[in-house]
């Protein structure tokens, strides 16, 4: 077994109205910071995961993005993927 | 008429769910959201507002896979009645009871008042004492109401006359200005295809006596009545 960490992005969907974003991308344009476009706001999800392989963990992670952590009637998501290097016995 | 009340970690309008069911002469059966079973001879379910588990990670999401959740699923797909109302509405959502999704209001805010509901189609368990385009007024109170799906789906619930209420003015008319959270098409409440689940945004359980200002969130309660009697006929 292999321990992986996960880091998790989950976005509303494009064609969704992101009113977070919309209101931050004004507040920018208020700072005087106009070249500032297209905020969106998400969720940033970390977890770790035990898996044989990377092929196994992503396999996991995509079941849990599907079944629980994102509703995909109004949610993309991706992830990265890293495994943890083993920490030496003392 | 026997209607079963789940509460949920973080529910909060469950006692106001009974106190309406009661008013309208009803059994009630409270029910836990950890129970594995549900009385025998319930005619409704409902689920009702509140925060279940704290809406953590979104909102319904957690509550949706609640122990009582299963047999809620298997109730409904027997033709059993279900109403969630508010979160209970965006349980049923992130069950796959309902279409759609809840989402933040337009203007980011908590919004809690009176609005005024037009009923579009009364041919329903939940609307059938209502006259065709009946107002009514009854109280929101929700920060995540913006009803959202996409364009097919939002097209094949106004087809098939799923949108059973719609945000209006006094008057009756759906304009955004009486659109309190940005629902698309002013959407406040649907139904399945089959008829016998349906989800509203507003609390018709707190508009059921004129002393709290409205009794038109009776018409609800009375419409199951008398789907559930007419049906015992």
């Amino acid at each position: 077994m292999k321990t992986f960490t996960a880091n998790i992005t989950v976005t509303l969907r494009r064609a969704i109205l992101d009113v977070q974003g919309k209101a931050v991308e004004n507040a920018l344009h208020s700072l005087h910071m106009p070249g500032i476009c297209d905020v969106r706001i998400g969720k940033h999800i970390e977890l770790s995961i035990q898996a044989v392989d990377a092929e196994a963990a992503s396999a996991q992670l995509r079941e849990a993005c599907d079944k629980l952590l994102t509703n995909p009637v109004m949610e993309d998501y991706h992830f990265t993927l890293n495994e943890t290097a083993a920490v030496e016995a003392a | 008429m026997n209607i079963g009340v789940v509460t949920f970690p973080g529910s909060n309008c469950d006692a106001d769910a009974r106190h309406a069911s009661a008013l309208t002469g009803n059994t009630v059966h409270s029910l836990w959201h950890k129970d594995t079973a549900l009385p025998s001879g319930l005619d409704v379910i409902i689920l009702p507002g509140g925060f279940s588990y704290g809406d953590y990670l979104r909102t319904g999401a957690i509550a949706r896979f609640s122990p009582i959740m299963t047999e809620v699923v298997r109730f409904a797909n027997a033709g059993g009645l279900v109403f969630g109302i508010c979160n209970g509405f965006q349980i049923l959502c992130e069950a796959g009871l309902l279409p759609g999704a809840l989402i933040r209001n337009q203007n980011l805010s908590f919004v809690c008042k009176d609005v005024f509901l037009r009923v579009e189609n009364t041919d329903t368990p939940f609307t059938n004492v209502c006259s065709p385009g009946q107002v009514l007024r009854v109280p929101v109170a929700h920060g995540e109401g913006r009803y959202t799906a996409s364009a097919d789906v939002i097209k094949g619930l106004e087809d098939s006359a799923q949108v059973l209420y719609r945000y209006v003015t006094p008057a009756g008319q759906a304009t955004d200005e009486a659109n309190p959270n940005g629902s698309l098409n002013n959407i406040a409440g649907v139904t399945n295809a089959s008829r016998n689940v349906m989800g509203l945004m507003p609390h018709p359980e707190r508009a059921c006596e004129l002393l709290l200002g409205s009794d038109d969130g009776l018409t609800v309660f009375l419409s199951l009545a008398r789907h559930c009697n007419v049906g015992m006929a």
